[in-house]
């Protein structure tokens, strides 16, 4: 146990930070979740214990287990498409090519592109006007003979929220490429040559020495893409608006708060939100802080 | 040792001086596919910024969405210089506001970053994981009472708000990143400095901060992008259009009843064209940094 | 451990740059602070302390063109107390009204904000948010100018709110004659029988019927079937506390809609109302559903983004079917908040824009009718002669869609029954959370 004269100083240093997150993250959590459990159901403020009313009207609301359907489809969809085109970029790329550099800069810079603009444009492509009125991809593939793959897109009953992930995937592929590729290059040569001496063939020197390594990697970029999932909303307004076919969690918060009014309403889909994604991250955080604390 | 958090440590050696001298040869066929393979997602990826491009040159008569795909008849810029009559006040807002809050979160992360990782106090891994939790709160639910603080504090108005509330809700992402990359200092570092009977600070100045330029590099790229790109925090708490950045200027522009499109696009690309650079110029030495490890040379 | 890194071509030494760069930073980090460190008052450096901020959704096409015409009157008349236009765009005002709900938590009120008159504004009335206003009324006289049916519709609990700056009418049928001359349509259709004909002579003759664009116009479209169906008085009463929502004409109502909904385009999600209307201008659909302000999109100028339609021969009208002699009507209005900065101002704003000058200025441009009865027939196109003429003599009924018969948390419940509706076309399940939304609020 080290004196405090060594690690006080450190603590000082952060201390600020601490505070800041203490009041803006943890006290406005705080006052969220107070307000769930609060009458604050009009635009009249009101601060009395009401209990998990404003649960149990989400839970009876059919409108919310839509949005829950629909959070959910976006998310596996944007999160498995995120992964596999960026492991597959990174793949493609972590031999070394020619015009590395160019190809990583295309991929890279949808990042670049906020999600507003990337609605206005992806709600051309994703038009899903029918027959002679079809435009964006939908004309596309019809061009390309490929007409049945026409569709409608973000409207689709079944699968139209895994078309709203599309841009998303577009806008952050590349990140996770970028973090696959860091990855893949972290695998130490000797490693895939001692396999390789082993007589292994390219494929499993993959298998079994590469892909390991990108757990850690994979497990990152699940959390950071998840986040982002679970909070987009520039994204879903700017392609669906705030109608009920494409809306998600992060919308009806939304439409409650500053629509209805409905303050307790809102802040309890925040507190389960928070709840979802601590149910996430914390058993990760765990394993991070106890595989560093192992080496 | 190895950090499994969001930046994955680097070899030893950057990986392309050494790939070069160890790369096995590929068969053609391979090599042709590989290329085919990133051609076709270069071309997928390129396609919206195709149309993006193409319909900001458009007159508006062209600008039908049933037009979306053909190249121009008539190259016009007329609709980018719209965009910029709307929108040029907003991007002086908004490099007012991305310039200094990149710049103190990135010098805070760095500071935090190196705490929680290089000169660790007891409970510093609750400290981290305090942090890291506050990533994730929907920030509509808190718009509300954030802006009652700023209120009730006569915090000044406009882009100082802003620029406050992203270097709060930075802190996490900040102090990751770099946590992660410190982790990778080799401890007989630490322990040299520390035999010079270094303290904090100047082990921080003449050890680490020397060598932190990847990690700078990583988080204010990041930073800039997901700064310069808000619209949630922006439309909130600024209230006077005139100080308003360019992204609530461009969904105003975008969300307007009648807007035509070619000025659609031409405001999503102008509004686009700081953080598109950014990534141009500096996406090598973004991947660099993820890559870049503190040792060797 | 490397101690030189590139910057760029030139080889620097690793804490050499480190440490210019952290200068540098610091250097930069003052600067901007001491640009921003200003007492906090918006635009402080102007000379005057007077300006009227006025908030709106007005930031496209007719509204804001009209809008501009009113601040080149208010500017030159009043040059001590410039117009300051505050405006948030985003369908239909719902981010200006998210931007609005907070600066009215955190006290910091525009001079005066746009809202629909009628039960819209209920939400800040009864958070105190804005002062009753029957004193301007009687200074300027509005009483006796505007209609008496509209001012009973518009106060509540005996004061007055809000200045209503125009009418819109909501249960218009829009027609591309040349389409309905081609599926051998003879006569817009008048009652409920003909419609579904009609629309069932376009299907067959390969056009869209019924043109529908995204949930909000759906709704808007519900709406006017519901008023044909109940009538103005029956219509009215299902938004008080006695409105019976399960009897038999409700469900009427709902069952046309639905029947309605069969002659749509599948698209209509993707759809603003534009687009749908455009559909109807372009011959690939017959009929549109939708407010007046249709013709301002249908006969308004290109450069103004509209499509210079020439009225009666390019388009027609009438009213929906079957709500002949009924004004769906609707209206925009500014209020005047509690705490306004510039109070003075913002009474004589008010002042200003129900008086004749500004209503026939603005309106003609807007497309919409002036709420006074004294409107300058001359100044309005084909439509709104025609719109000025039923307005005196048709009966009322407050729109839904627009904020007249019910509260937002009203509407928005409604929006989400009527969300869940379109995806199970459930008549029963969809009647039954109507009622229940209604015994949740009244």
């Amino acid at each position: 146990m080290r004196n405090i004269r060594r690690w006080g100083p450190g603590l000082l240093l952060v201390s600020p930070s601490i505070v800041l997150v203490a009041v803006f993250v943890y006290g406005l959590i705080g006052w969220n979740v107070r307000v769930s459990l609060s009458d604050w159901r009009t635009a009249v403020q009101s601060s009395k214990w009401a209990g998990f009313a404003a649960y149990r009207d989400l839970n009876a609301d059919l409108a919310w287990s839509e949005n829950v359907h629909h959070l959910l489809g976006f998310t596996v969809t944007f999160i498995v498409g995120a992964l596999l085109i960026g492991l597959t970029l990174a793949f493609l790329l972590e031999k070394g090519v020619r015009g590395e550099g160019f190809f990583r800069s295309v991929y890279l810079f949808p990042m670049a592109i906020s999600f507003i603009a990337a609605g206005v444009v992806w709600r051309w492509l994703m038009n899903p006007a029918p027959g002679d009125r079809s435009t964006g991809l939908n004309v596309v593939f019809e061009k390309l003979h490929v007409g049945f793959l026409a569709n409608q897109w973000y409207l689709g009953l079944d699968w139209g929220m895994s078309a709203m992930a599309m841009p998303a995937i577009w806008a952050l592929s590349g990140y996770v490429m970028a973090l696959y590729l860091a990855g893949f290059r972290g695998v130490p040569e000797e490693l895939r040559e001692a396999a390789r001496m082993d007589g292994a063939s390219e494929w499993r020197v993959y298998r079994h020495v590469v892909f390991p390594h990108l757990r850690p990697v994979t497990l990152s970029a699940l959390i950071i893409l998840g986040h982002i999932s679970i909070k987009v909303f520039d994204l879903i307004v700017a392609i669906g608006g705030k109608q009920l076919v494409t809306q998600t969690p992060a919308v009806y918060m939304w439409i409650l708060i500053y629509d209805a009014r409905d303050y307790a309403k809102g802040a309890a889909i925040a507190t389960l939100l928070l709840v979802g994604i601590s149910l996430l991250i914390i058993p990760y955080l765990i394993y991070t802080v106890r595989s560093e604390q192992r080496v | 040792m190895t950090s499994t958090t969001a930046v994955p440590p680097a070899p030893p050696i950057p990986a392309r001086t050494r790939l070069r001298g160890g790369r096995r040869v590929q068969r053609t066929s391979g090599r042709l596919f590989k290329y085919a393979a990133l051609a076709f997602f270069a071309v997928l990826v390129l396609m919206p910024v195709y149309v993006l491009v193409v319909t900001s040159f458009k007159d508006v008569a062209e600008t039908d969405p049933s037009h979306a795909w053909s190249w121009p008849h008539v190259w016009t810029t007329a609709a980018w210089h719209q965009a910029w009559d709307q929108l040029s006040p907003n991007l002086a807002n908004s490099f007012r506001l991305v310039i200094p809050a990149t710049i103190i979160s990135t010098i805070l992360g760095s500071l935090n970053g190196f705490v929680l990782s290089k000169w660790r106090f007891p409970g510093a891994d609750i400290v981290f994981t305090f942090f890291l939790f506050g990533m994730f709160i929907p920030y509509q639910a808190v718009m509300i009472p954030l802006t009652q603080l700023f209120t009730d504090a006569n915090f000044p108005e406009g882009i100082p708000r802003l620029v406050f509330a992203h270097v709060v809700y930075g802190i996490p992402i900040t102090a990751l990143i770099f946590r992660s990359y410190y982790a990778t200092i080799p401890q007989d570092l630490m322990e040299a400095a520390r035999m010079d009977r270094a303290g904090m600070l100047r082990t921080y100045w003449s050890v680490v901060l020397p060598i932190s330029a990847p990690a700078f590099v990583v988080t204010a790229i990041w930073q800039f992008t997901s700064i310069w790109n808000d619209f949630l925090f922006a439309v909130f708490i600024i209230n006077d259009p005139a100080k308003w950045p360019v992204t609530v200027a461009l969904n105003n522009t975008t969300g307007s009843f009648v807007t035509p499109y070619n000025l659609q696009m031409s405001a999503a690309l102008l509004a686009s064209l700081p953080t598109l650079a950014v990534y141009v110029i500096l996406g090598r030495y973004f991947i660099r940094g993820l890559m870049a490890g503190a040792l060797k040379g | 451990m490397p101690r030189r890194i590139d910057v760029g071509r030139a080889r620097v030494s690793r804490s050499t740059a480190a440490r210019a760069a952290l200068l540098v930073v610091f250097a930069l980090l003052v600067l901007p602070a001491a640009g921003n460190a200003r007492p906090g008052t918006i635009g402080g450096a102007m000379a005057t302390n007077c300006q009227l901020q006025v908030f709106s959704w007005w930031t496209g096409g007719g509204e804001a063109a009209g809008l501009t015409k009113l601040i080149g009157i208010w500017n030159k008349n009043n040059p001590s107390c410039k117009f300051k236009n505050e405006t948030v765009a985003g369908g239909a005002g719902t981010n200006a009204k998210a931007v609005l709900a907070q600066r009215l938590a955190a006290n910091k009120p525009p001079d005066s904000f746009q809202g629909h008159a009628g039960a819209e504004l209920r939400d800040y009335i009864k958070a105190k948010q804005v002062e009753p206003i029957d004193f301007i009324y009687k200074k300027y006289g509005f009483t006796k100018i505007m209609p008496k049916g509209l001012i009973s519709q518009i106060t509540y609990n005996g004061h007055l709110y809000s200045v209503p700056v125009n009418i819109h009418r909501a249960n218009i049928l829009w027609y591309n004659p040349k389409v309905l001359k081609k599926a051998k349509i003879n006569a817009a259709p008048a009652t409920w029988t003909q419609f579904v004909a009609a629309l069932k002579k376009a299907k067959a003759a390969g056009v869209i019927p019924l043109a529908l664009g995204e949930q909000w116009t759906q709704q808007h479209l519900l709406e006017t079937v519901m008023i044909s169906t109940l009538g103005p008085a029956r219509w009215t009463a299902l938004w008080t506390k006695n409105g019976n929502w399960s009897n038999k004409g409700v469900t009427l109502a709902l069952n046309r809609f639905k029947t309605l909904l069969s002659y749509t385009n599948s698209d209509a999600a993707s759809l603003t109302w534009q687009d749908a209307g455009k559909l109807v201008a372009d011959g690939k659909a017959a009929f549109n559903v939708m407010g007046d302000w249709q013709d301002g999109y249908f006969s308004g100028t290109k450069a103004g983004g509209n499509l210079a339609l020439k009225p009666k021969v390019d388009y027609g009208w009438t009213a929906v079917p079957g709500s002949s002699g009924v004004y769906d009507w609707l209206s925009d209005s500014f209020t005047l908040p509690k705490s306004a900065p510039h109070r003075a101002a913002a009474v004589k704003w008010l002042g200003f824009l129900g008086g004749k000058r500004a209503q026939d200025t603005f309106n003609p441009v807007k497309g919409s009718i002036p709420a006074r009865q004294d409107a300058n027939a001359k100044l309005y196109g084909p439509y709104l002669k025609w719109a000025l003429k039923q307005w005196r003599t048709d009966r009322l009924a407050g729109s839904l869609t627009h904020g007249v018969v019910a509260p937002n948390a009203w509407a928005t419940d409604f929006g989400t029954a009527l969300g869940l509706f379109l995806q199970t076309k459930d008549v029963g399940k969809f009647q039954s959370a109507l009622k229940t939304a209604h015994d949740k609020f009244t």
